[in-house]
Parts: structure tokens; sequence; C-alpha cells
């Protein structure tokens, strides 16, 4: 039994408690508690392209050049910079008063060390450094690249919004081999992360970098003046959905990056909750076949996939909402400057008989096609038996093999036939910032061995590629890719199923979130 | 006593090894590549198996096995793959609030099972009993989660009373600290409040109809004195297996509250270690719950003669 005392006790230090809470909380105002799509465990945003691991980096780093609103690559961290009339020579001049979170200058060095790293493991990184003759330190703070052909990869690459971004670091970081992850966290970016309270599993804590220069310019997506406005970001690791929405039902958290669907109405029934869409050009399904293995190894077969399939059930089955989906035949994002429906008349629209057609002529002799289906990502799961209901209308026989997300990961590198843990297609997203023109979209790729999972492998569609990556000129870069929509329909690297939108939830009191291709927070103000 | 604890102790350890040797070989025989989940989604094919010879997945199980016991054996539970940090320090890291919440069900679950139980036996076949039955039948059948949303609805969303989420270490604050603790412990608490009174209003009433009872009763005892001292210590034995195995549950199953209350525990470490293939995290992690629970029936076992004299050892 407890005794009189002990209940005194404990009732008074209940009422510390919330004294204490309640005293907290003007001291807390200017602390924004984000749930954010996962938690960061890795934070290299250069060794790994996770998505969180790039908002991690657009927290604590900085960009030389970056798109604004429009999609424009605009000078971020640069100053000023010449194109040289051949447009082989380029000269670039760092803003004045840069400096990294442990208060040095942030010099030419450093950056010619970082690009090097970035083009080390990212995509476009790579095709750009088969572009580059030399980079070479003129003073502290600027630096020349020398071009050993024209290409509209520099200004572009060096200004890639997505994964994986090229952030800026210090020499002895960016030293770090490619493929080991770095140990030591410091950017020149409007936060600083707080090492000592970082939680794997718990939460991850920024705060405002007090000697940050932001731009004179206003902020627009993710270029121009990046202001700070919070004292303190919390990124929080709910991993359950239903409970980040009743902690920001409850004002316990002030926004959610990406609340699931099925909890939106729960959302916007509540006046105090703000939705808004910060990426216009949202993300795109796919379904990738692998080309390597029959029947997907003829390109007739994977033709048959265009016909058999549409975007509008897939969208359906997972988003649900028209409000936050778009059906887009184009290859290349709709909104964004490549995008043209040119060609695409008669395809994605579940034209079964032409699919049965086809795979009549390719000869498909029924062999059951292995489809990876993952379970537990919710934007994910439903996807591939719509495809295989649609599939098998058009002609297929498939076989869908259900697992979670990460056996999925690791089944799709395997190059091994079907019957020894090998796979025929699988279904995934991409953030239309990844997929913006032929060179940066990874499925397009079809340098056969050197191209990601699926392995497709067509000299003709690499030529075009190239032809991209060596075309300053946007006029010319749009023929291309309308050249690379029509090799496309023959070759079908992969089949785009729609592009959604994920909005983020906030507190009313929440304002200033920018139009970006990634969630970022500067510019953020909580009243 | 001190012989059969020691010898207790050494029997632990053909068990462990055998827990041991059985964790390493499922992991490794369930599908899921860790290399691949590190490297993430663009990775090429060189590039994990780069990961997996640095890790040393490429070597035979039997060598990694090998090396693996090896460094237990020295007390060092190796590097988590995903999280880049001694699991020690990790594991460390997360037992408060499991350890809290363990002990505050427990407490919460204790305090209000054994008094109903032992009304329930008292007043056994009247409207009470029955009362208490029902309700602990139905803490039986709802799921915890369905519990945890129910309490966070009415108590933190709709009154405000209690926050929805979070843990806070009792460094930050007692106040803080047990507010926080309130909503998943009493959420877990339902179940056990539902085994426990059962088990007690049971075994209560067994002991109600002993002769020493009705001995009492006649010398004039006061009837709660007879429920409390005489038929309760009597019936004790299977209470205290019941609590004991239930705080063992608690430390190592507490994974749908954690998720359920964004506690960062055992629990949701070992989801986050099994989802990311982890191998040296989820090793360590089941290894600990393995010891954890030898101990509480270790304790289990000797906290039986405190109830019981005539148990001897």
């Amino acid at each position: 039994m407890m005794s009189r005392w002990k209940i005194v006790t404990a009732a008074a230090a209940l009422l510390a408690g919330s004294s204490v809470l309640s005293g907290g909380l003007s001291a807390q105002a200017q602390t924004l508690k984000v749930v954010m799509h996962s938690d960061v465990k890795i934070v290299d945003p250069i060794w790994t392209t996770a998505y969180i691991v790039r908002n991690h980096g657009y927290m604590i780093y900085d960009t030389l050049f970056a798109l604004d609103e429009k999609g424009d690559v605009k000078p971020q961290m640069v100053d000023s910079f010449t194109e040289s009339p051949d447009k082989l020579t380029y000269k670039f001049t760092l803003r004045d008063g840069l400096l990294w979170h442990d208060g040095k200058p942030v010099t030419a060095e450093d950056c010619i060390a970082s690009i090097k790293r970035w083009s080390a493991r990212d995509s476009i990184g790579q095709k750009l450094a088969t572009f580059i003759d030399t980079m070479t330190a003129d003073d502290a703070k600027s630096f020349t690249v020398k071009l050993k052909s024209p290409t509209g990869l520099l200004l572009s690459g060096l200004g890639k919004p997505s994964s994986n971004v090229p952030f800026m670091m210090p020499k002895r970081v960016a030293d770090t081999d490619a493929n080991t992850q770095i140990s030591e966290f410091i950017g020149s970016g409007p936060f600083v992360l707080k090492t000592d309270e970082w939680k794997p599993g718990d939460k991850i804590v920024y705060t405002k970098f007090k000697d940050y220069k932001p731009r004179a310019e206003p902020a627009s997506g993710l270029a121009g003046g990046k202001v700070a406005k919070l004292d303190r970001i919390e990124w929080l690791a709910i991993s359950d959905q239903q409970q980040a929405v009743n902690a920001l039902l409850a004002g316990e958290i002030d926004m959610i990056e990406q609340p699931s669907f099925d909890l939106i109405p729960l959302l916007k029934s509540d006046k105090s909750i703000k939705l808004i869409d910060y990426n216009p050009l949202g993300l795109q399904y796919t379904l990738r076949p692998n080309h390597t293995l029959k029947p997907f190894d003829n390109p007739k077969v994977r033709q048959a996939l265009t016909y058999a399939l549409n975007q509008k059930d897939f969208l359906d089955a997972v988003i649900g909402n028209p409000d936050y989906y778009k059906v887009c035949k184009a290859l290349f994002p709709c909104g964004s400057t490549l995008s043209s429906e040119k060609g695409m008349d008669g395809l994605l629209e579940s034209n079964f008989k032409k699919s049965q057609e086809l795979l009549k002529e390719a000869g498909y002799d029924g062999t059951p096609v292995v489809l990876l289906q993952s379970t537990d990502l919710q934007s994910l799961t439903n996807l591939a038996p719509v495809a295989k209901q649609l599939m098998e209308k058009g002609g297929f026989k498939v076989d869908m093999q259900s697992s979670d997300w990460q056996t999925v990961v690791a089944r799709r590198v395997r190059k091994t036939p079907v019957t020894d843990g090998g796979w025929n297609a699988m279904l995934t997203s991409w953030v239309s910032a990844d997929i913006m023109n032929p060179v940066m979209a990874g499925f397009l790729n079809a340098s056969c061995d050197k191209a990601g999972f699926g392995w497709p492998c067509d000299a003709e569609m690499e030529k075009l590629r190239d032809d991209f990556a060596r075309e300053p000129d946007i006029a010319k870069q749009k023929l291309i890719a309308e050249a690379v929509q029509a090799r496309w329909r023959e070759t079908v690297t992969h089949v785009h199923l729609g592009q959604y939108y994920v909005p983020i939830a906030t507190r009313g009191n929440i304002s200033g979130i920018l139009s970006a291709a990634a969630p970022v927070f500067w510019n953020v103000e909580k009243k | 006593m001190l012989g059969y604890i020691l010898r207790r102790l050494l029997a632990t350890i053909p068990v462990l090894g055998i827990v041991a040797v059985l964790v390493f070989l499922m992991l490794r025989l369930t599908p899921g590549d860790p290399a691949a989940v590190i490297a993430g989604d663009n990775a090429t094919t060189a590039q994990i198996e780069a990961i997996r010879a640095k890790l040393g997945l490429d070597q035979p199980i039997i060598t990694q096995f090998g090396i693996w016991a090896g460094n237990l054996l020295h007390g060092n539970l190796g590097e988590s793959f995903f999280f880049k940090k001694s699991i020690g320090e990790l594991i460390l890291g997360r037992i408060e609030p499991t350890l809290s919440l363990a002990i505050a069900t427990m407490l919460i679950a204790v305090c209000v099972a054994i008094p109903l139980g032992v009304l329930a036996a008292y007043k056994h076949g009247s409207w009470i009993d029955r009362i208490v039955m029902g309700f602990s039948v139905l803490g039986f059948s709802v799921p915890v989660f369905v519990i945890g949303y129910l309490l966070i609805y009415v108590f933190a969303i709709t009154l405000g009373w209690l926050p929805v989420q979070g843990y806070q270490p009792i460094s930050g604050g007692f106040g803080g600290f047990i507010q926080r603790l309130i909503l998943p412990a009493v959420t877990l608490s339902v179940i056990y409040i539902a085994l426990i009174a059962r088990m007690t209003r049971a075994s209560v009433l067994e002991v109600l109809s002993e002769d020493y009872i009705r001995t009492a009763r006649a010398k004039g005892q006061v009837e709660r004195k007879i429920l409390f001292r005489h038929a309760l210590k009597n019936a004790a034995v299977p209470i205290v297996t019941v609590v004991g195995i239930g705080i063992a549950l608690l430390i190592g199953g507490v994974v749908v509250t954690e998720s359920v209350f964004a506690i960062p525990g055992l629990g949701r470490l070992t989801v986050d270690a099994v989802l990311a293939r982890d191998y040296p995290t989820i090793q360590a992690v089941i290894l600990l719950f393995s010891v954890v629970y030898v101990a509480i029936n270790l304790g289990i076992d000797l906290a039986y003669c405190l109830f019981d004299p005539r148990i001897k050892y």
C-alpha cells in the first residue's frame, strides 16, 4: 500500500513536471519538430543516394549552383563565373564570407576536392568527369575548370538538385575515398548538425549556423538567399504513421514530410493543419524489366508491356485521390523542360489485343514472369498486383513473389536465373528531379553491364545520351530528348506508370515552405 | 543455495551458446543482403561487393561465426553495420526507455491486478467477480495497438492531458519522464492486469478452501488479514511466475508499444536492425534478451522460497 507521503510526493512531482513542460514551451518557440519520411542513419550524401540523406545534406551543406523555382540553374556559393567563347574554360569565383561550421573559410581547393568525390559516385558526375580536362585553384576564392569538349553537364551537374547532390565539403573531408563514408560532418550550409544530440532511431538535431551569409536575392527553389529563421530543427524518428499524425494533431510536432495517403483525410478535416504540395514535379512510378533474362531479353516482349499497362490503374490503386496524381505519358516528367508526349499515342492504354499480338510475334512461350512485390512500403505495395493483373490480360503469365522491400533491394541486383534467386520485373518510384533528362535518368542508362539493375544494353540509346551530354544548347537538347523517347519506344528500358505528389502536412503556424525538388528548411517560419 | 545459483549460472552457458549459433544461422539463411541495403538504390554490383568484403560477409559462414564468437568472449559485441557505433553503446542508449516502460507497466499491473484478483476470488460468483473476469477477457482480446490509439485519442488528443508520443529520460526531469510514461505503461499493463488478475483469482480461490484458512477464520482473524497475509502469500508462487515472465516478455517484446508511442527503446532498435539486416546488432540484442530471460527465470526460482519455505534449493 502506498503511504500518504508517497502519494503527496508523486502528485508534487507530476505537478512539477507539468510546470516544467509549460515553462519550457516559450523557450522552445523557435524549435521545429518534424517527422521525415525515414530516420537518418547514414549521413554521407555522396556515399548514398537515399533521399533522406540528400535532405540531410541540404541542411548542413551548400552547393556551388542550385535550381531555382523555375528549374533554372543559378549560382549559389559561386559569386560569378565566366565561360570562354569556345565553351571549354569556366572560371568560378566564390562569394565573400563563406565559412565552414568550424569557422574556417571555404576555399577553391575545398570545392575542387568536393567535385572530385561527387563525380566518382554520381551518375552525372561520372559522365561529367569524362569531359573534364583539369580543375585548378587560381587563388583561395576562385578556380578554373577546363573541358575536353563542350558540355551542358558542368553547370547542370553542379546544380543537380537531387541524389547525389554535389554538396561542398572541406578538403580534408572530401579527400575521403568515395567508397568510404565520411566521419566528420562539417558543411557551410545554413544549419549545423548537433552530433552530440544525434541518436539514430530517435532524432537528429540541427541548429542555425549563425555565421552563414545568405545570398541577397530572395529564396527561390533551392537557390537564392538561404535565410535560416529557426534556431533549432529536430527530425524525429516516428516509425508509425498514425502516431505521427496524432502527434501533429495534438500540436506536439510541427510537420510531417510525407503523411501516408490513407491518413490525409484525417489531416484535412482538422482546420489547424495545412497540406502543402512543395514539389510540383512530384514523383514517377516505374516498372523495370530485367533485360538479361527471358522473356524480357526480347524487345518485342518489352514493347508488349507498353501496350498492356496503363497509368491510371496503378495511380488509383496506390494514391487513390486524383488530387495527388497525374496521368503523364511523357517519358520525362510532365511540367519539366524536356517533357513531350510525342509518339506516345496508343501506348500505356491497356490495349491487351496489341500486347497479345506482340507476344505472339515474339514467340513468347508462356514462361512465367517473376514479378517482385514489396509488401512493407505503402507507396509501392499495391503496384505489383495491378501489374500482374494487367500483364495477364495482355497475355503474360505472371508469378508474383512477395517480400519486404529490403529483400527486393537485395534481390534486384542479382543477375542469376529466376530459379536461382533472379527476377524478371520489379516496380519502384523516382523523384522527378532525378529523371529530368536522359543523362540523369538512371533507368535510361543502357550501357549493358555498367547500367543499373535490369541491365539494358543498347548502343543507340547510349549514343543519344552522350549526344545529350555534349549539347549545351537547350533547344537542341529538347530534340535529343525526343529522339531518346523515340528510341525508348523501340528498346523499352523501363515503363513509366504515372506521376504523383506527396504533400507536406504542417501546423497552421508554419509558413515559408519553399517549392523545390527536395524539402528544405531555410525560409521556414514558426509563429 | 549458493551452490544452486552457481549451478544455474553455469547451465546458462550452453543455453546462450545454442541461442548464439541458432541466431547466427537463422540470420544468414533469411534473404536480404546488408551490403545491398547499406549501399543504397543506385549502387553497382562492384560497390556492393566492396562493402561485403569490408564487413567480412564474403568470408565462409564458419569463419564469420568464429570471428564473432571470439569477439564475444572478449566482451566485444562488435560494431553495428548500419549505425556505425559500438553495439554495447547502442544497447546502453536504448535500455533506459525499455526498462522504465517494463518496470512501470509491471508496477501498474501488480498494483491493480492483485487486489482485483483477490477481490474476485473472495467474492467469487458475485457480480464483482463477473465484472473483473469480464474485463480480464477483454484485456486479453483487444490488441495492444488498439488500446494505445484509444488512450491516445481520449487522453492526448481530445483531453490534451498527456503527450501523444516520445520519451524523456529521467535526467531530463522526473515530471516529463512520468508524463510520457503513463500512456504507454497503461496501454501495456492492460494485458498483464488481465493475466495477473485471473491467475491471482484462481490461486487465491484454491487456497481459500484450505483448512488453515478455515482455522484462521475460526480464530477470529480479520478478513483482510486472512486474504492478504495467509491466502495471498500461499497463492504467490504462480503469481510470481507470471509477473517474472511478464517482465522478461516486456523487455524483449515491447516492439508494438514502442512504435505506437515513438519510444526509442530496445524493441525499436531490434526492428530497425532487422529491417537493415544489421546482423551484429540483431545477434547482440537477441543474446541480451536470452540473458534477461535466463536471469529472470533464476530470479523467479529464488523468489519461490521466499513465499513457500517448503521449497529448498
